[in-house]
């Protein structure tokens, strides 16, 4: 089936999640709480697209997201850009010295934060659960508590005998790393790593010219008709 | 006892015909109140009251004593109707029994001292309808509540019950569907989606097993409008939900019902047993070969629960959160099979739209919405109760005209309309018909109907802080534009009750509204902003009062708030001095007393016993 990405007109197999579409076509959207080998989740939401076109267009988390015929997708529209960096935002007050997450702020160009740190490591993306699960078929951890409170834990907070200490749950932590070292003290974000400005790439008018991180060509203020 | 299994349509019908038979009309029946309200103001020891006096009476048997649902009009209760003269009583008490007892059930009489009268022209109204709170309503579902004993199936049958089961199980579904379509009824539990088109995609969802649910989860604070028909009119929703059912081809059904509620629970779960002894539900219903039968799932309490998706998950014993809906419901619900969820009051229509048509129902309400719908109408109003009234009231008309307007002569500043993520519509917009479309254009929307009206004594931005912490507090957590988002937007609200707000935060909670209403996994994070959004924009001026000159306008924010005492007006009565808690006024008897503002909790305790007016609040 066609469908319309950034204003071209692509191939797409029905059975892919828009997400698998947009990476398939070399357009790099961030992503936290996806792997290709585990059930999407959808809880990150970075990886929002808009979708339709018109006064009728939404934001949708594109990893569940269906693709039908003549579907109008934008990665990387004024509004798709400003929710990612507030979401990212977000996530950086509350686990500031994760490297992942900084590199990530740094390649979408969130340059402050307007919240107070907190210092969490976990951003509760549940890669660790449904790897346990669904991989290592051991259910040994889960979700508690909820709103705010949301935590990751075994049953009961006790040691579980269902964990075979694998450590599937470390290998696919996406904030388990060297902590960045950045932060200076009156700043959660450190920059260090923003080593591109953005190009744009007029030539191309509206279809990808695949320079990531820029994409400034499906940026401007009507996106792509 | 009629015991009778019910194997053709004809014998519904004289099974009817027998029920009306053994009722006696002449034959006096008193109805106590037993919604949630009377509950509240003691109908129970009402009703035993009125059982002990008529046995000791020796009027056991010549006197029929049944105790409803709820009447609605929750301010007066508890509430006695004695049919068939349908003289209403009000704030009856134990004490009232006998003499209610001696002078109307044996003499025909009238207790005056219990009657309604009306506030402003003191005029005594003796039957119900004729009060001005029930005057102006149009009550569709919750008007058999007064007259039939929830627990007893029979009731709803002798008033025309299972009749619009009885017709639709000699139609074809697809006709059901297309009355439904057509009478334009639309979702009551907040969403307001057409009703009859969700019905039309369940049934051509492909798959042999599909569900139907009642989402009885009404979670809403100061919200009991689905909890008051289920507790005192069950059999309309079970009708609702066979009748559906057939429609859309299921065979198994769901009622979500929250543990909170335990008389819907046991009253619906009555309902259930009985339709199912009368061959009403189960197995060949009605001898039509058609087969449903329903069970009781009892929420643990979650708010999100009353979100489809999280509802679904938690009926099957996960974790209540929920997913993504861009695969409908009716596509993959309930165990991934169609699966078609409705609210209560939604049910409750659908024996009306079958018996009386769809033109019948279509006429009532504005061009998009259709028919009735149930608000509970809380906060500073003088009729504090649930009412049902026509789509396109104007919200003048309901909060004025039926709810008796707002109590100590007080003024009129805000009603906030669907629940903790519904908005605050100003008194500039008083005059709004209110139906899902307009609501939503002002920023606010249906909801499930609550209705919490604000006086001039309220502060906006306090509001706002207080819905966005009950909405952090009952998020799931799942998705961080609602876990994260919610939370910073409390802080930042906080910060501003407490003085410590800046300007910049307006920009910012505005960017965080934005964020949520876009990026949120479900309706709960989608429509979380709304009462800041509304509040942001028609009350902007209180958050700048806030910010800018540390004052809260409506003397609400008791950090920015000090007390002090007028020494003209004092009289030093010594009141105040002596129910401070704090011992922070002093003074002289019949001298000017002092206020120490540096030991004051700003509790007003002073100022609100001072008869002088001598406390001042700034």
């Amino acid at each position: 089936m066609t469908i319309m990405l950034n204003g071209a007109e692509v191939q797409a197999d029905p059975h892919w999640s828009l997400l698998e579409v947009i990476q398939f076509y070399g357009i790099d959207i961030p992503t936290l709480c996806h792997d290709e080998g585990l059930t999407p989740y959808g809880v990150c939401r970075l990886c929002v697209v808009e979708i339709g076109s018109g006064d009728k267009t939404k934001l949708v988390a594109s990893c569940m997201h269906p693709v039908w015929e003549g579907l109008e997708v934008r990665t990387h529209s004024n509004r798709v850009i400003k929710t990612r960096k507030t979401i990212l935002e977000l996530l950086i007050a509350r686990c500031p010295s994760s490297k992942k997450l900084q590199d990530m702020a740094a390649l979408i160009e969130l340059k402050y934060v307007r919240f107070e740190p907190l210092n969490y490591d976990c951003i509760l993306c549940g890669l660790c659960v449904r790897m346990c699960e669904e991989q290592m078929g051991a259910r040994a951890i889960g979700f508690a508590g909820r709103g705010p409170k949301r935590y990751i834990t075994t049953p009961f907070d006790m040691n579980s005998e269902e964990c075979r200490k694998c450590g599937a749950c470390m290998y696919i932590c996406p904030v388990v790393e060297l902590r960045c070292q950045g932060p200076q003290a009156d700043t959660v974000l450190c920059s260090g790593c923003i080593n591109t400005e953005p190009v744009c790439a007029p030539d191309y008018g509206d279809a990808m010219c695949f320079m990531v991180p820029c994409l400034s060509c499906v940026k401007g203020p009507e996106d792509v008709k | 006892m009629i015991e009778l299994v019910v194997t053709s349509i004809n014998e519904l019908e004289s099974l009817r015909g027998q029920i009306q038979a053994e009722m006696d009309p002449d034959m006096t029946r008193i109805t106590v109140c037993g919604g949630t309200g009377c509950h509240a103001l003691g109908c129970t020891e009402v009703a035993s009251a009125f059982e002990e006096s008529l046995k000791s009476g020796g009027l056991a048997d010549k006197v029929d004593l049944v105790i409803t649902g709820c009447h609605g009009f929750c301010e007066r209760g508890p509430i006695v109707i004695i049919y068939p003269q349908g003289i209403f009583y009000q704030k009856v008490t134990p004490d009232d029994v006998d003499e209610i007892i001696y002078t109307t059930v044996e003499n025909s009489g009238i207790v005056e001292r219990l009657q309604y009268k009306d506030p402003v022209t003191n005029e005594v109204k003796v039957h119900e309808e004729d009060i001005p709170f029930y005057h102006k309503q149009k009550r569709l579902i919750l008007g058999n509540n007064t007259s039939i004993d929830p627990a007893n199936i029979k009731d709803y049958i002798a008033v025309g019950g299972y009749s619009a089961l009885a017709k639709v199980l000699g139609s074809k579904p697809g006709a059901v569907i297309d009355e439904v379509k057509k009478s334009g009824l639309r979702g009551r539990g907040g969403g307001g989606f057409p009703t009859g088109l969700k019905w039309e995609s369940t049934r051509n969802a492909s798959g042999d097993i599909k569900y139907v649910i009642c989402n009885a989860d009404e979670g809403d604070p100061g919200a009991y409008m689905d909890r008051s028909i289920l507790e005192g009119n069950p059999h309309s929703v079970l009708e609702g939900m066979i009748i559906g059912a057939y429609a859309i081809g299921a065979n198994e059904g769901y009622i979500y019902v929250r543990n909170e509620y335990p008389l819907a629970v046991a009253n619906i779960t009555t309902a259930i047993w009985q339709a199912r002894e009368n061959g009403l539900l189960g197995d060949n219903i009605m001898g039509s070969g058609f087969g449903f039968d329903v069970k009781v799932n009892r929420g643990g309490g979650a708010f999100v629960c009353g979100e489809s998706t999280a509802l679904m998950a938690s009926l099957e014993g996960k974790p209540g959160e929920p997913r993504a809906k861009y695969i409908h419901t009716s596509d993959k619900g309930l165990w991934d099979r169609p699966s078609n969820l409705n609210n209560v009051e939604t049910w409750a229509n659908i024996p009306l739209i079958i018996n009386n048509g769809a033109d019948w129902y279509s006429a009532i309400g504005t061009e998009s919405s259709k028919g009735t719908k149930v608000f509970s109408l809380v906060g500073k109003i003088n009729n504090t109760g649930l009412v049902e009234v026509p789509m396109g009231m104007t919200l003048r008309e309901i909060i004025f005209d039926i709810g008796g307007g707002i109590p100590g002569g007080k003024a009129f500043k805000a009603v906030q309309t669907g629940g903790p993520s519904g908005g605050c519509i100003p008194e500039s917009l008083i005059d709004l018909p209110v139906d899902y479309d307009r609501l939503t254009e002002v920023g606010s929307m249906m909801g499930s109907g609550g209705m919490i009206v604000m006086d001039e004594d309220t502060c906006m931005v306090d509001v706002a802080r207080y819905f966005i912490n009950f909405l952090m507090e009952e998020s799931c957590g799942k998705c961080v534009p609602c876990r994260e988002g919610l939370l910073r937007m409390g802080e930042i609200l906080t910060d501003i009750t407490e003085g410590r707000g800046q300007m910049e935060d307006l920009d910012l909670i505005q960017d965080l509204s934005e964020v949520l209403r876009d990026a949120s996994l479900c309706g709960l994070g989608q429509t979380a902003p709304n009462p800041v959004m509304s509040t942001l924009k028609y009350f902007r001026d209180e958050y700048e009062a806030h910010i800018k000159d540390h004052k809260c306008p409506a003397g609400v924010c008791s950090e920015l708030i000090t007390y002090s005492i007028d020494a003209g007006n004092c009289t030093g009565c010594g009141l105040c001095l002596k129910k401070c808690p704090t011992e922070a006024i002093t003074g002289e008897t019949k001298q000017p007393h002092v206020l120490d503002a540096g030991k004051c909790i700003k509790c007003g305790i002073c100022y609100d016993v001072c008869k002088f007016d001598a406390v001042i609040k700034e």
